[in-house]
């Protein structure tokens, strides 16, 4: 019995890889076209499409060429966008650290009604207030700055709520001592929990950065001066097939996906973690 | 003064400042604005009551978008909800080799950015002979389609997308899920003489029950409030006879493209009671808010 139920067993083994290797082949075909598609000339795109086709005597680095000597703003929009992503990744993680401190170490009046808050706007697509709010920085007179795309989701309420319910498990022992040797409220926060929240940190970190690399839609009401082009909305400017666009465009597009797969490489724990967050009941 | 601000009695309210703020200046005065705006010809500067409500309920082209994003949030619960499940299952069986590899490779289409995927997308499904689409029908011996003129195959196309964008996702949503069952449990079936499917269906369904939940929560409002990947589709917001305007799109076209601010706000809010009532529905039938079940 035992030699017919492991030959099934290996059936079964073999049988999933392939069907599994299979599924990530599909996955990776549209990378891997658009991989391709950077050694050929832009103008093949346009009028073949993308295909997996390979034809040695069209290819070349042409493209590459292009990205890193040519005269465009590519290399800007990636330095604002690096930029951008890193000042969000700081704030956001910060406040919100500081807000779902205040939610889950202390009891106040009005705090299960704030929460519920919490849990509201986590519900509440972002869409429903973007006009009224485009207004409203138009008003505050900071359209077409990056504090009007950051301000106003620094305190991240998918981000206070994991942290919430990271600090949960937190022993009130810690904050008794701390206050024991005349630290602050504040400063225990500082000084005490910041330090053991490294890995909820390096999570959000993850996830909010890649929320603030790929981000579009508000960036694209807010922002005006194209100096100030975030990568997505340069790109967006190249899909109009004018000159080298669309040589740039493909090259570009495949190059942006690079930063975030290598953070993705070394830090993979903490994406899967940081994406799973609120999947698994608390 | 300083004291106060120090004690232990005021401490959590300056915690929790940054976000009561917040829901202040960014979401409380913006919904109340887009109320305001809702019942007035912000063109004509002048209150119009209910006349936005009204004539959005005619508005052939915004039922067409509703329409659309209903479908598109149909058709991505239907083919990203079970399919994860089943293959999340699968790569958490002790047979599975490697399924952490598998399980990155996955991953890696949430790692682009919407512009570049939907570029991709929109020219592997161009219209030319040689494009990745036309060659695979092709080999079955179908004639090029015109993929993003037509309703139904831009459908497809933009599930497509989303597909391959969300399924490595949701995969690892599921596996978290399963893997926080105890082993324990499964070991004890199989002893009581169940099958694998028995398995499933008995212990792995109920038990992953919060994390379908909220899969199919953030999907619902995902799939209703989509924009950029039809954006991306179909290289702006004007598609042929609108076959990719989105409720967000045509608010976007109104509110931005046409200025029309009052009518666009109007449109938001009814987005807003359709996500709210949907997920009301939806945690409701689920029975997420029975207290007994925790």
């Amino acid at each position: 019995m035992g030699e017919k139920r492991k030959k099934k067993d290996r059936l079964c083994t073999v049988l999933m890889l392939i069907f599994f290797s299979i599924l990530a082949i599909l996955i990776i075909l549209p990378i891997y076209t658009i991989f391709l598609a950077s050694f050929k000339p832009g103008g093949d795109l346009l009028q073949y499409g993308l295909n997996l086709g390979i034809d040695w005597k069209r290819m070349s680095l042409d493209n590459y060429v292009l990205l890193f000597t040519g005269q465009h703003n590519y290399w800007r929009w990636f330095f604002n966008s690096i930029l951008l992503t890193v000042i969000t990744v700081v704030a956001t993680l910060l406040v919100s650290a500081f807000v779902g401190y205040g939610f889950a170490a202390y009891e106040f009046k009005g705090k299960n009604a704030m929460f519920v808050v919490v849990l509201l706007i986590l519900s509440v697509p972002l869409e429903v207030i973007m006009l009224p709010l485009y207004k409203q920085m138009t008003n505050w007179g900071l359209m077409d700055s990056y504090i009007a795309i950051i301000l106003p989701f620094v305190a991240h309420a998918s981000t206070i709520f994991f942290f919430r319910q990271y600090l949960l498990g937190l022993p009130k022992s810690l904050m008794e001592a701390g206050r024991i040797d005349g630290a602050t409220e504040y400063g225990i926060f500082f000084r005490l929990i910041m330090p053991i929240m490294k890995p909820a940190f390096a999570a959000m970190a993850i996830l909010n950065g890649m929320n603030a690399w790929n981000n579009y839609l508000w960036p694209l009401l807010v922002i005006r001066s194209s100096e100030k082009y975030t990568l997505t909305l340069g790109l967006n400017t190249l899909i109009n097939p004018y000159g080298d666009n669309y040589s740039l465009l493909v090259v570009g597009s495949f190059f942006s996906i690079i930063p975030i797969f290598i953070l993705f490489v070394c830090f993979q724990q903490y994406f899967i973690e940081g994406m799973t967050a609120g999947a698994v009941k608390e | 003064m300083k004291k106060l601000f120090y004690s232990q009695k005021l401490a959590p309210y300056v915690f929790i400042l940054p976000f009561v703020l917040t829901v202040i200046f960014f979401w409380a005065v913006p919904i109340a604005n887009g109320v305001l705006l809702s019942f007035q010809d912000v063109l004509q500067d002048k209150w119009v009551g209910l006349d936005n409500y009204k004539r959005l309920l005619s508005d052939k082209i915004f039922l067409k978008a509703l329409a659309n994003s209903t479908r598109y949030m149909i058709g991505t619960l239907v083919l990203l909800i079970p399919f994860p499940m089943f293959f999340a299952t699968l790569l958490n069986s002790k047979l599975m080799k490697k399924p952490g590899f598998f399980k990155s490779i996955y991953f890696l289409p949430a790692l682009t950015s919407v512009v570049v995927a939907g570029t991709i997308f929109r020219l592997m499904f161009g219209e030319m002979e040689t494009s990745l689409a036309n060659q695979v029908i092709g080999m079955f011996g179908l004639g090029p389609i015109k993929w993003l003129k037509n309703d139904l195959t831009g459908y497809f196309a933009l599930l497509l997308l989303a597909c391959w964008r969300w399924t490595g996702v949701n995969i690892l949503y599921f596996l978290a899920g399963l893997q926080s069952i105890s082993t324990d449990l499964y070991e004890a079936a199989s002893i009581d003489g169940a099958n694998k499917w028995q398995q499933f269906t008995r212990i792995s369904l109920p038990l992953l029950k919060p994390t379908t939940v909220y899969v199919l929560t953030i999907s619902i409002y995902a799939g209703l409030a989509m924009f950029n990947e039809s954006y991306m589709l179909w290289k702006g917001n004007n598609s042929p006879q609108n076959i990719g305007l989105t409720i967000v799109g045509y608010l976007y076209r109104q509110g931005i493209e046409k200025r029309a601010m009052g009518y666009a706000c109007a449109v938001g809010l009814v987005l807003l009671v359709i996500v709210m009532i949907v997920n009301m529905i939806q945690l409701a039938a689920t029975g997420t808010f029975k207290k007994e079940e925790r």
